[in-house]
């Protein structure tokens, strides 16, 4: 008897101490999450954004940053950003101060699409 | 001129004169350097390492050209360091070809941030080829940052619109077409209605036994949209080219030799001399592709062109740089 209660402590034990290190995700995976006025990062890599779509809170800078070996433009399609050529380890950073989904791609490769959802 | 039976592929499988099955045999051969000519609907093959029993005066015939294409000046990642020498080995391989071109097309990504000194480096290598008359057309590395002002101060003289034109050489038409401009998000390459009305225009009051070389950066046939090699509207230029018996489409931008005939038109991409691609689907994404530093030259190269009066298509042929 006392052995099997020693074995359920156990088990609960080694349950609990799992339960403790499994870390709780709370940012969605399929879009990135920022915490409130602070920022947040687009990496460019393999002509594509990561994370492709990337919804933050107002206020947030969003810096992109080209890691591919190929140059690479971040161009608002409704006209509200514009970075110039983004060569290897060049960045381009746009603070978003209002709400909105706002739509943008690369300019030189134009099937490179991302989104930033501004909430 | 002197060649065995067993060079040459004549199957007029489907009777109207192209033989297919031959053309995709000479396509894999074209890697080894095999020379695929077309002459009245007739694929034949000649191998170049018999190049010495050639008939220059014969195959010559009466207009020949080279093509070169995304030099990417600037570029200095791994996949090459020195795009300037494989630019210089280019116009080196050109100077040597047996028969003269007498002019060359740069079917664009001349450079590759379109810096003036990019610009300035690629003028400056093609004053050594023999052929003087260098006809241009833009890729989209060279319209970076001002939809291509600088690219049209430089090589637009007598263009139209975005840098678009057409000429003619000894009774050969060639149009140069501009598909890197006005890109939209999620789109391929894109020529547009003001470019499109232009063409029509141009074309339409020749004669249809004028042969037509149309050159432009993105293909005009869909490659592989998924990497953006395509263009959009181009099966609208292609519609005002019907009536003609032999078009040539020579393009760029995807890296690496590739062919396609339909119908009167055969469509031919260039290698850069710069550096190699991945072929389609075979890697993540179509960038620079590192190789071993002995096998790079080995996929970079010049195309030759030659016509001759009263074959269907022009004779094309692919040669490495080392």
């Amino acid at each position: 008897m006392k052995e099997i209660l020693y074995r359920i402590g156990l088990a609960a034990l080694v349950i609990t101490v799992f339960a403790l290190l499994t870390p709780v995700d709370k940012h969605a995976h399929a879009a990135g999450q920022g915490q409130a006025g602070t920022n947040a990062t687009v990496k460019i890599d393999n002509f594509s954004f990561g994370p492709a779509a990337l919804t933050v809170p107002v206020g947030t800078t969003v810096t992109w940053s080209n890691q591919d070996d190929i140059p690479h433009t971040v161009v608002s399609t409704d006209g509200v950003f514009k970075s110039k050529a983004l060569d290897t380890d060049d960045k381009f950073s746009f603070v978003f101060g209002k709400p909105g989904t706002y739509s943008y791609f690369c300019s030189i490769h134009p099937k490179m699409t991302g989104q930033v959802i501004v909430q | 001129m002197s060649q065995s039976k067993k060079d040459e592929l004549v199957h007029d499988h489907n009777h109207d004169g192209v033989d297919r099955r031959g053309f995709l045999k000479c396509m894999a051969w074209a890697g080894t350097g095999a020379l695929c000519v077309m002459q009245g609907g007739v694929l034949k093959s000649y191998s170049m390492s018999r190049a010495n029993e050639w008939n220059a005066a014969k195959m010559a015939g009466e207009l020949s050209f080279a093509q070169i294409s995304d030099s990417h000046m600037g570029f200095n990642k791994p996949a090459n360091p020195d795009v300037a020498a494989t630019l210089k080995a280019a116009v080196d391989k050109v100077n040597a070809l047996s028969i003269q071109p007498e002019f060359l097309l740069h079917t664009g990504d001349i450079s590759h941030l379109a810096k003036p000194e990019e610009f300035d480096t690629v003028d400056q290598i093609l004053k050594g080829a023999v052929a003087k008359d260098v006809f241009f057309v833009p890729g989209e590395h060279d319209v970076i940052g001002d939809d291509g002002q600088q690219y049209r101060d430089r090589y637009g003289k007598g263009t139209k619109g975005e840098g678009w034109y057409s000429f003619d050489k000894k009774g050969v038409h060639f149009v140069g077409l501009v598909n890197v401009v006005n890109l939209k998000a999620g789109g391929l390459g894109n020529l547009g209605s003001e470019q499109l009305e232009w063409l029509e225009d141009d074309v339409k009051n020749l004669k249809s036994s004028t042969p037509i070389v149309v050159f432009a950066h993105i293909p005009l046939w869909s490659v592989y949209p998924e990497w953006g090699w395509g263009t959009d509207d181009s099966a609208q230029a292609l519609s005002y080219l019907k009536k003609f018996g032999s078009v040539s489409v020579l393009n760029g931008h995807i890296h690496q030799i590739m062919q396609k005939v339909e119908g009167n038109v055969t469509f031919h991409t260039a290698a850069s001399t710069a550096f190699p691609q991945p072929q389609p689907g075979k890697a993540d994404s179509p960038g620079p592709m590192k190789v071993p530093a002995e096998q790079l030259r080995s996929l970079l190269g010049i195309t030759d062109v030659n016509f001759v009066r009263g074959q269907h298509a022009l004779a094309i042929v692919d040669s490495q740089l080392g």
